[in-house]
This record gives structure tokens, C-alpha cells and sequence, in this order.
């Protein structure tokens, strides 16, 4: 076996019982990133020799017999994630070279547990996207290929894409993404692997580029539901820089992979069977339920009512938040600057400049709905659902431990689909929408493939702050699919 | 008698209220651990949370949060358990983040009261409406380059309490009294230092005008005037404008003006129209404030006496006029150099001392009350004296005088000037008696019933002792002397 191919948790025995070394782990993943990148384009920012140098500190400290949760695993950081020294580029151009000096929490809680960080990792700019389309730095493409059609490029979804691809691609055990509405899940199904968005609040966004605050949440993407729970073991936990991180102690996900779920009580929402859904994924879903059944869960139907409300109050809170956020992008102090006859035009050219068709699209939809006579209308009244998608949840996690639904209403699709029109593109974000809306954890496990081969994913969302809940119900669903189909395009492949 | 404009056809009234931008005492800012100190070298006091830098996140600063707390029960005003953050969004070089985080619909502190002082002796009660906690911006430097605008971000989230006052101010003298009467209550609170010459003070002052009865008019709103008679001077300007474009048949327009304290008028600034749509929207990096009861009834337990309260202690402990006893109480420096003074001496005479020489000689000279023309031991040094009879209040005055020349101890400038108090009775004796021989005529006058002419007979035996004569003995033997039979 390939070292590129280990799943963390075999790499850490591997480390351990000087099976290989860490820096063999991390050039070997060097070395996939060299012969794929420039074709996946996953990676905006290769930290070649940064990524050897903590290697080789992970071979010391394993040496040494103190080694920790994460020494010598090589990730792939989404570069929305700011890292002292390397440059963060939130996938705008209006970034320009902005070094952090700072790390943030989440990838300085990695980097303290031993991680060796590849590189920033692709993304659709300022996470706002769910095809990778919208990177300055160009698209992503899906390592996996329609059987019928192999010469069409696939997007990995978004807006963590880069992440999903390099994970899916071998070009990294695991990632870092950001899931504001569906960021880590919807590539994470799209590019056949595993990723959590936890709760709100579970990991801290100190340093994390904000697009819409109160919906952001870092979360880790890898290729197996316990991986997934290693990574987020080391991502989370209480920030004081952060206002709205939770004070709740961080429990042992790993373990809770292993419960099983004989006895839990599973709902299923009618609400998410939407017309059009493709057959694959409805049939899919049937599947998951039934395997769950299998393994000792208790299937309940349930009804979030609100369901449909979520994308288009999710279209608006997002935006509102984002054209605020997005105001210190101009061109005063850092980044990228395009000279103006006065401050006004400093401002206008720099951020027209500056920000792609996408951010622009958002930023002035949110400044629209924030403003007065538009603000009680739109703002104020998708609050009030977003208060009623909440009670939702609250009411059926009254009678089940967790729901399973689809992650994404399609596989992935081609580069150049659904651009047309950017509702279609929004449309992809309806499964994954509500649970960030009520702030509860979601996490999509690849179940099985279409019949063009492309992966599709299953979503588990659970109560705030049970992600234990969710791994077990998980790791049962990726047991039972047996997922064992790799992309075409992969390290060695 | 109201306060009122003339017009050309009648009278008019003059509606105030003001909002004033106190910042607020902390070691940290609002949202940052950056330090606040004033007068750092430019941007030496920014964290990365100030300049806005990606991902960064406010925390609040609960110094701060104490600090609006106990200046919202010093206004004796309500104390909002739960309040909230707001962005209020505009793009502006001393604004990194392109939003102030302030708070719009949900203010830590609601309404209260505060009583002010008028020259005729009355006192007017002044509502409160409101206090919030607020982000302040940087500063632009336009001056340094020809070409390019600098920014200093020292003052960049540095916390400020906004203080809205009702519309209860009628008068620049009122409007100059509650501005004076809320700083003394911020300097005893320690929120604010209150120094508006640095900025760390300063209002927006609020003027409409209208006929007796009427129902308020359009307003205009003079921004961010830096002194209390600028305040007094902004009222009276924009209220006459206002009484001269409505007595022309005009309308006056809500506008934000500027006033010149140059010229004395007040400028527009921008209108209505121009205003900015600011956007505002609860701050999703900040859970909304809430406040534990106790705590805020801890802090209530813990406030300092306030002036109000001092004012009616002194007037009951050492027996001061209510005139007097407001003069001291209302900088809390002067009211605590008082009871230094005053400590184990006559309270009456340290109050006549202070409220008298003593401010004299600090206004002469420029200096105040942190930075005194005598200190206060020094000052009840000279008291000490008075009182032992080791001088007598006429030389006191000179002692005191030559105290603010040589910084001196009284005692100390008495005994190299010799100045000690005559009390032989033999000389005072010798002394009446060469008067009253000098005198004849004024002397038969007095007898004659005259009696007016006591003072004067006083005033040349003090002449004739070098001013150092006991008053009381010169008195006891000149009416004894004048008593006698004419020889």
C-alpha cells in the first residue's frame, strides 16, 4: 500500500512502529502534490520546505516517545485559515500578498498537537461558492471521473474544494475546511470522502477570513469518518479570542466512532425529498435508512416544516453579514491596492479590482438587505426564521438522536454547469442549509457511487454539541456502504 | 425669567439636548487588549483587532463594561441587565473594519436623571435617555505630507460612552451647566477624565427653536464640539440662525453643522439627504451583554460619593453656604483639596480661603487645581496661623501672596519678614494713642456722634503698627481710648 493511501489513523501506528518515517509520509505527499497540482489545482500555496522542516520535528519528538495526536500527519489547510508566515489569500485577489503574522487558533491547535501543514488549499474566494468556480486562483478540479464521459472536468464542490480534492486526490490525509452553508459537506460528498461541520461555537474562527460570523465554523474533511473525528479531537475546543466559542469540554470523537447505534432513534425529515431529486440519491438515502435499521436504530419519521425557508433566509442573512465583513478589504491598510483620485475611488477601484463577480453579487445583495426600509422586510424577518428552522430541530431532536438526509441534491457536475444562473448554483447548498442556519452539526460520509461512478454522500445532523452522536451514527453508515471506490485521478493512480 | 430669543416679532425658545462622547477610563480598549494611553507615538497602541486585520474577533473588555455600569448609576439611571452590539457600517480611512461597533436598538444604560446648578441658585433636573458603549475611530493626519493623509490607529476602538440627554435644555447657560455638572460627575465616578481640550470629551449639541407652547421644530445638530463655551456659544448662534430663517419666511432643514468658534456662527456640514444609510445590524462576532444583578448592585455598593451628595455634607458638616459648598464640590480635585485643608481647622475659613485667594492666584497664573498654586498643607500651614494669632488676616493675605512667589511655608516667610502679630497692648497703646493725637478733628467728629469714623481710626493705628497690630486689640483699646472724656 501506498503511504499517500493511509488513512490517518493507520499512518499514527505507522509513526509509531517507525514503519516509515514522517518525512517519508510528508514527501511522499510532496510528491503526489508535484505530479497532480498543476492539474487539480488544489493547492494554492505548496509549503514545500516549512512542511519538511516540521516533518523532520515530528520524527524527533516520535524519537523521542512524545509524540502527539497529529505528529508527522501531513494536512492540507484551506487558505481562509490565516498561518503566521504563509501567505493567506482567501482565494481574492484583493488579499494580494498578505502574510499573516498571526496563527489561527484552529491551525495552531493542530500545529501543537504535531500536524506538518502541505499548503493552503483551494476554495471558492472568501468561501462563497459551491463549485471552487469563484477562486482568483483558478478552479478545482474533481479528481473523480464520469464513466461516460472521463474527458469532462468536474467541479469538487465548494467552497472548500481545494481541501476535498487534495484529500479525495491523496495529496493530503486530511483538511481543514470552513462550512458556512454546506462548505465542507457538499465537496466532501462530491469528492467521495468524509467532513464535519460541528457546532457552532465547537471550533474557534480566531483567524479564520470571516465571511458570515454567525454561520461559519471550521471544521476537518478526511477520508474516513474516524479520521474526520482525530482532526476535529485537535481543531476544537474554547477560545477565549473568540467570542462565540463555546465553553463545553471537548470529548473523545475518536471513541464515539465505535458506539455503534443499536437503540438510538434516527429521524428521517420529509421535508427533504424534494422534486427533481435525482433517483440515485433518493435510492441512496432509502439505502442509508435501511442499514441503519440493520444495525439496531430505531427509523422515525419527522417533519421540520421550515425546511424551505432556509435557502432564501440563508441567501440572506449570509450576504448581510459578508458585505459588512468584507468592508476592511479596501485597499487602505493590507492587500491589494489600486490608486483612486480620492479616498471614494480608492475605495471603487480598489474593491472592484479586488473582488471577483461573486463576492461582488453577495455584497451588494447583503448591502441591500441591511438597508433602511429593506432592513425589517429582509434581515429581520429571515432571523425570525432562521429562530423558527432552530425550533425545528429542537423539536424533533425532542424524539430522535439524530436525522440522516442527502448531502447534495446531485453528484458533482461539469466545470461550466449551473453557471448560467446563480440560484441553480445556490440550489446546491438545500440539504446542507438548514443545519447551519440552526447552528447544529452535520456531517456527510460518502454511502455509495451514481451510475456515472460519481460518489454520493450521506448527511448525519445532530444536537448542538453531540458530534458524538453523529460520528457513531456515521461511522455506521460508512461501514455498512463499504465505500471503497477511489478517484481516477490520485496519488499513484 | 426664561431664557428666550428675541425676534423681530416675538419671542422665541430654545430647545437643546445634547450627546456627549465620553471615553472611558481603561487600561485596555473596548474590543482589544491594546493599551489606550494618550499621546503615544502614532500607531504604537493597535492590536491586530484594531486595524482590522482577516479573522480577527472583539472580545469585550469587562473594565469597560464596569465602567458604563457605574457611570449609567451615577446618572441614576436604569441599568439595562441585557444589552447588545451593533455594527454601524460606513467606509471611512480611520475606520479599518468599515463598521463602528456601537449600540443601537439595545443600550447598556436607559434613562435617568441628573440636576444641574443654575447662576440664580435654582437647579433644573435634566433627563437622560440613554447611555451606549462605542467603538471610537482613528485619527487623520493630513498635515505631515503634501500629498498623502497619515492614520494614526491609537485611538482606534478605544471604548467611549455616549450620553444622550432629553431635549430638556433651554438655555446655553443650562446646556453649559449640565455639561459641567456630568463631567463632575464622570471625574468623581473616575469613568471619563472629562479633559475636553484632549478630546476626551466632547458633544453634539442638538438646537431647535420655537414659539411658547408650540410643539418642537425641525432640529440641526452641531457635531463634536470640544469645549463647554463653545457648547454655550454653539446654542445662542444656531439659535439665533434658526430664529432668522424662520422670521424670513424660511424653513430650517435637518442638517449636521460645524461651529466656527473663530467667527462664532455654525457652518453646515451635510444635510439630511446626504446622511448616511449606516446599515446597522446586531454584531454576530458578540453574544449580546448580559449582566449579572448582583454584580451591578456590587458596583452600586462600591460607588464613591457623588457631588450632590458631597455638596449636602459639606453644608451639614462644616456648615458652608450652599453657594459655597457648590464652588468646591463641583471639580471632585478642589472639593478633596478642601477637606485637606479643612482637616482639624476652621472649615468656613479654608472654604473663604480657597473660593477666594486661592483661586485667584490659580487663575492668574494658569495653574489648577492637580497643579496647585500652594499646596494644600501648605495653604493650612497658613491657616494655622491665622487662627493661633500669630498673624492677623490683613498680613495673611501677603504671607499668601509671597507663598505663591517663593513657595514657601507660611511660617517660614512670617518669621523672615517679621511679620508675627502685635499683641503688647503697651505698644498698641503707644500706637492708638499717636493717632488719635494726629487726628483731633476726626476725633471731636466721632464724638460727636460720628461713629462712622471708627474705621478709620482702625485703619491708621494698623498703618502705624506696619499692619501687624491684633485687630481685636487695636479695636478693644481705640473704643476704649475714644470713650474717654475729652481732655
Amino acid at each position: 500500500m501506498m503511504l499517500t493511501d493511509l488513512t490517518i489513523a493507520a499512518a499514527r501506528d505507522g509513526l509509531r512502529a517507525k514503519a516509515f518515517s514522517a518525512v517519508e509520509l510528508t514527501m511522499a505527499h510532496l510528491h503526489a502534490i508535484e505530479a497532480l497540482n498543476p492539474r487539480l489545482n488544489a493547492y494554492i500555496t505548496v509549503s514545500h520546505a516549512r512542511a519538511v522542516d516540521r516533518a523532520r520535528a515530528a520524527d524527533a519528538a516520535l524519537a523521542a516517545g512524545d509524540a502527539c495526536a497529529l505528529t508527522g500527519i501531513p494536512l492540507a489547510i484551506k487558505d481562509l485559515f490565516c498561518t503566521e508566515g504563509v501567505r493567506t489569500t482567501a482565494a481574492s485577489k484583493i488579499l494580494g500578498p498578505f502574510v499573516p503574522p498571526y496563527e489561527s487558533t484552529v491551525t495552531a491547535n493542530l500545529l501543537r498537537d504535531g500536524a506538518v501543514f502541505l499548503g493552503k488549499a483551494n476554495l471558492d474566494e472568501f468561501a462563497m461558492g459551491s463549485s471552487n468556480m469563484t477562486s482568483a486562483y483558478g478552479p478545482v478540479e474533481n479528481p473523480w471521473k464520469r464513466r461516460q464521459d472521463p474527458n469532462a472536468v468536474l467541479v469538487p464542490g465548494g467552497s472548500s474544494g481545494g481541501s476535498a480534492a487534495a484529500v479525495s486526490a491523496r495529496l493530503a490525509m486530511g483538511a481543514t475546511g470552513t462550512d458556512t452553508g454546506g462548505s465542507i459537506r457538499q465537496p466532501a460528498a462530491f469528492c467521495g470522502i468524509a467532513g464535519i461541520k460541528p457546532t457552532y461555537g465547537r471550533c474557534s474562527r480566531w483567524g479564520v477570513v470571516a465571511f458570515a460570523s454567525s454561520l461559519d465554523q471550521p471544521g476537518p474533511l478526511a477520508r474516513s469518518v474516524e479520521d474526520c473525528a482525530i482532526l476535529l479531537g485537535s481543531m476544537a475546543g474554547h477560545d477565549p479570542k473568540d467570542s462565540t466559542s463555546a465553553n463545553v469540554p471537548v470529548p473523545d470523537f475518536r471513541a464515539a466512532c465505535r458506539r455503534g447505534v443499536k437503540g438510538l432513534r434516527i429521524g428521517v425529515p420529509r421535508e427533504y425529498r424534494l422534486d427533481g431529486t435525482p433517483d440515485a440519491i433518493e435510492r441512496l438515502w432509502r439505502q442509508g435508512i435501511g442499514w441503519l435499521r440493520d444495525a439496531g436504530a430505531e427509523i422515525v419519521d419527522v417533519s421540520l416544516p421550515h425546511t424551505k425557508y432556509g435557502l432564501p433566509a440563508y441567501y440572506i442573512v449570509a450576504p448581510a453579514e459578508c458585505s459588512s465583513n468584507l468592508a476592511r478589504y479596501d485597499g487602505v491598510r493590507f492587500g491589494a491596492r489600486v490608486a483612486g483620485g480620492d479616498l471614494r475611488e480608492l475605495y471603487e477601484r480598489s474593491r472592484a479590482e479586488g473582488f471577483g463577480a461573486e463576492v461582488r453579487r453577495r455584497v451588494l445583495i447583503g448591502t441591500y438587505v441591511l438597508s433602511a426600509g429593506y432592513y425589517d422586510a429582509y434581515y429581520i424577518r429571515a432571523q425570525k426564521v432562521r429562530t423558527l428552522i432552530l425550533r425545528d430541530f429542537t423539536d424533533a431532536f425532542a424524539t430522535v438522536d439524530a436525522l440522516v438526509v442527502p448531502t447534495a441534491p446531485s453528484a458533482a457536475f461539469a466545470q461550466g454547469e449551473n453557471m448560467d444562473d446563480p440560484i441553480k448554483m445556490y440550489l446546491n447548498d438545500v440539504f446542507t442549509i438548514p443545519a447551519s442556519m440552526a447552528g447544529v452539526p452535520g456531517m456527510s460520509v460518502p454511502a455509495g457511487l451514481d451510475a456515472d461512478g460519481l460518489p454520493l454522500g450521506l448527511q448525519v445532523i445532530g444536537r448542538p454539541f453531540d458530534e458524538e452522536t453523529v460520528f457513531a451514527v456515521s461511522a455506521a453508515i460508512e461501514q455498512a456502504a463499504g465505500f471503497t471506490a477511489v478517484p481516477a485521478l490520485r496519488a499513484g493512480g | 425669567m426664561a431664557y428666550t430669543i428675541e425676534g423681530s416679532d416675538g419671542a422665541w425658545e430654545v430647545v437643546v439636548g445634547l450627546e456627549v462622547h465620553a471615553q472611558v477610563i481603561s487600561n485596555a480598549k473596548l474590543f482589544s487588549g491594546a493599551p489606550t494611553a494618550f499621546g503615544a507615538a502614532p500607531n504604537s497602541q493597535v492590536s491586530f483587532v484594531d486595524a482590522a486585520f482577516p479573522g480577527m474577533l472583539p472580545v469585550v473588555n469587562a473594565a469597560c463594561v464596569a465602567q458604563a455600569v457605574r457611570t449609567g448609576l451615577g446618572l441614576n439611571a436604569h441599568i439595562n441587565l441585557v444589552s447588545r452590539f451593533d455594527r454601524k457600517n460606513y467606509f471611512y480611512a480611520d475606520l479599518p473594519s468599515g463598521y463602528q461597533i456601537s449600540q443601537f436598538e439595545h443600550p447598556i444604560v436607559g434613562t435617568g436623571a441628573i440636576e444641574v446648578e443654575l447662576a440664580d441658585g435654582s437647579t433644573k433636573t435634566i433627563g437622560i435617555t440613554r447611555l451606549h458603549l462605542e467603538q471610537d475611530a482613528g485619527k487623520l493626519i493630513h498635515d505631515q505630507h503634501p500629498s498623502k493623509t497619515l492614520i494614526d490607529l491609537n485611538r482606534s476602538g478605544v471604548a467611549l460612552m455616549e450620553i444622550v440627554s432629553e431635549p430638556d435644555i433651554r438655555s446655553p447657560e443650562e446646556a453649559g451647566a449640565y455639561v459641567r455638572k456630568l463631567r463632575s460627575i464622570l471625574r468623581y465616578l473616575g469613568t471619563c477624565d472629562g479633559n475636553m481640550e484632549e478630546g476626551s470629551m466632547r458633544a453634539d449639541v442638538n438646537v431647535s427653536v420655537r414659539r411658547a407652547g408650540e410643539a418642537y421644530r425641525t432640529r440641526c445638530e452641531i457635531k463634536n464640539v470640544n469645549s463647554i463655551r463653545f457648547v454655550m456659544q454653539a446654542v445662542e448662534a444656531e439659535a439665533i440662525r434658526q430664529v432668522e430663517v424662520w422670521e424670513s419666511g424660511g424653513t430650517v432643514v435637518q442638517e449636521t453643522r460645524l461651529f466656527d468658534s473663530g467667527r462664532g456662527i455654525t457652518r453646515p456640514m451635510r444635510s439630511k439627504e446626504d446622511a448616511q444609510d449606516y446599515r446597522y445590524f446586531p454584531d454576530p462576532d458578540l453574544l449580546p451583554l448580559v449582566l449579572d444583578e448582583d454584580w451591578v448592585a456590587s458596583l452600586k455598593a462600591a460607588l464613591p460619593e457623588l457631588p450632590d451628595a458631597r455638596r449636602t455634607r459639606f453644608i451639614q458638616s462644616y456648615g458652608l453656604t450652599l453657594y459655597d459648598a457648590g464652588v468646591l464640590v463641583a471639580e471632585k480635585a478642589t472639593a478633596d483639596f478642601f477637606e485637606k485643608v479643612c482637616r482639624g481647622r476652621d472649615a468656613k475659613a479654608a472654604a473663604n480661603w480657597i473660593a477666594g485667594d486661592f483661586f485667584a492666584a490659580m487663575n492668574r497664573q494658569g495653574r489648577s487645581i492637580e497643579d496647585p498654586p500652594v499646596t494644600a498643607d501648605a495653604l493650612g500651614g497658613l491657616l494655622d496661623l491665622i487662627a493661633d494669632n500669630t498673624i492677623n488676616g490683613r498680613i495673611a493675605k501677603d504671607v499668601f501672596e509671597a507663598m505663591v512667589a517663593t513657595g514657601k511655608s507660611a511660617a517660614a516667610i512670617v518669621d523672615e519678614q517679621g511679620l508675627r502679630q502685635v499683641t503688647d497692648t503697651g505698644a498698641i497703646d503707644i500706637a492708638v494713642t499717636r493717632v488719635l493725637a494726629a487726628n483731633a478733628a476726626n476725633v471731636a467728629l466721632y464724638q460727636a456722634g460720628n461713629t462712622k469714623l471708627f474705621g478709620f481710626f482702625v485703619g491708621q493705628a494698623m498703618k502705624a503698627m506696619a499692619g501687624k497690630g491684633n485687630p481685636a486689640l487695636i479695636n478693644e483699646t481705640l473704643k476704649r481710648r475714644l470713650a474717654e472724656p475729652r481732655e
